[in-house]
């Protein structure tokens, strides 16, 4: 089962922990419904998508609204300490929460002790907190954008808002970038980067690249990258192997995408309702593919 | 990076000893977890006296400072003082669309309405707040990130919001 952990952008929002699911275009967590713009929503959105195709359960999300006070995801920290021991989730997906680093090292003492160990997944907030804290190769994948691969190449930066310019020129090869995180050790096992490209590397260096179908309106789009790393937590969970399922979750997201035809000034929604059909057609393609062969 | 357990920290830097002081009991009183320290070698402007601050809130900390008349000569990270805010924007113009981007954060707009399109990037949790406030709204109307964010990636949407603004509106 795949738990989800992140924020609403919404102070009165409570902190709720519980299945989630999709309802008339919004997500339901213990009877709240959120409207579903970019951030947690839309991650949480597109994994019950491709829940549904794939046949797996509802993720489980644990929900507090925090407007970067800092307040709510404060909150969440502390309840995660208390209640993730007695889990039991395949993959746990932490998302656009406070970083706090404290508070991260207490839950990874927590998440250490786990037996089975879940597979973790991090992004935005969790993943600078991750980083921040030396603690990055706890991690079995980050879903950095171009920005935030410079912010991990740079050794020094607390925040990708420190990131030194020589690492955020165009020119600086993405393969380059990976190799440095790498080489200080502020990089997951895995790496999904998210860009005009899509890069999928590890240790080793780029595995996979996906670069069609090309939708350069996806770039502007808030909550496209929040939609890839929901698609990849949800085909992790169903147990595809962590490099399979980031390549697989680039080319659903970029096909959801083309799909959609969407401009600079869409919204991702419009986008998120054409995953299930994108992750359809590429098992349909694949399946045509393996009876050829 | 060293010292990691406090790589969410950060350093605010003043001209004198009655400024640090006059800063460390508004934000006190505000509720904010800080503490004075004597600053570390690399800082060599201000005096010789710092205040620790967590280093997120940054936008929103310096903004209570600066409306309270005691702004900070700088703000640096604990773990590297030397290190400067992002200053290199990138532009990507869509045609009837464009694009700004600092640091982590993109903020697009609507050239022929000078509408806030869309915002995408970053990951503090003020980042879908501020896109919630911020677009469907005119480049003139819309809450800037100073007045409404925290974090520093509000600091960074701040800075492609002026650059924006800059283009768009000093024809």
């Amino acid at each position: 089962m795949l738990a989800v952990v992140g924020t609403v952008p919404d102070p009165e929002f409570p902190l709720l922990a519980g299945r989630v699911t999709l309802e008339n275009g919004d997500i339901c967590i213990q009877g709240r419904r959120v409207t579903i713009k970019r951030g947690t929503p839309a991650l949480l959105a597109a994994a019950v998508k491709v829940g549904e195709v794939l046949n797996q359960e509802e993720p489980f999300g644990y929900l507090v609204g925090d407007i970067g006070r800092g307040d709510g995801s404060q909150k969440l920290y502390q309840y995660l300490v208390q209640h993730l021991k007695h889990s039991d989730f395949h993959t746990i997906a932490f998302h656009y929460v406070q970083p706090l680093v404290g508070w991260h090292s207490r839950i990874q003492s927590v998440i250490q002790k786990l037996t089975p160990k879940p597979i973790l997944i991090a992004d935005a907030g969790f993943m600078y907190v991750a980083k921040m804290s030396g603690r990055s190769n706890a991690y079995d994948l980050f879903t950095p954008d171009m920005g935030e691969l410079a912010f991990l190449a740079d050794e020094l930066a607390p925040h990708p808002f420190y990131t030194r310019g020589f690492l955020l020129h165009e020119e600086n090869h993405v393969p380059d970038l990976i190799a440095r995180a790498y080489a200080h050790g502020n990089a997951a096992r895995y790496l999904l980067v998210k860009g005009r490209k899509d890069y999928i590397a590890n240790k080793d260096g780029v595995q996979a690249m996906i670069e069609s179908p090309l939708e350069e309106a996806m770039e502007a789009i808030g909550g496209t990258g929040d939609t890839l790393s929901g698609i990849v937590a949800s085909v992790i969970a169903s147990g595809m192997e962590v490099g399979q399922a980031a390549i697989l979750a680039a080319r659903i997201n970029r096909l959801a995408g083309y799909y959609a035809q969407p401009s600079p000034a869409s919204q991702v929604s419009e986008i998120i309702q054409y995953i299930p059909k994108a992750l359809e057609d590429i098992l349909n393609r694949q399946k045509e593919y393996h009876e050829r062969s | 990076m060293e010292n990691r357990e406090k790589a969410d920290c950060g350093f605010l830097v003043f001209e004198n000893t009655s400024e640090v002081i006059q800063a460390e009991n508004l934000l006190k009183k505000m509720g904010w977890e800080i503490r004075v320290m004597g600053p570390p070698p690399e800082i060599r402007s201000g005096c010789d006296l710092v205040i620790e601050f967590p280093l997120i809130e940054e936008l929103k900390i310096t903004k209570i400072l600066e409306d309270a008349g005691i702004p900070p000569l700088q703000a640096v990270p604990v773990t590297s003082p030397l290190l400067q805010p992002v200053d290199l924007l990138k532009i990507k113009d869509f045609g009837r669309h464009l694009m700004v981007q600092a640091a982590n954060m993109k903020l697009t707009i609507d050239k022929e309405s000078l509408t806030i399109v869309n915002i995408s990037g970053g990951g503090c949790p003020d980042v879908p707040f501020l896109a919630e406030q911020m677009v469907g709204k005119g480049l003139n109307e819309a809450p800037s990130p100073r007045e409404i964010g925290h974090t520093l990636c509000g600091y960074a949407l701040q800075l492609a919001y002026e650059e924006t603004k800059r283009r768009c509106l000093q024809s």
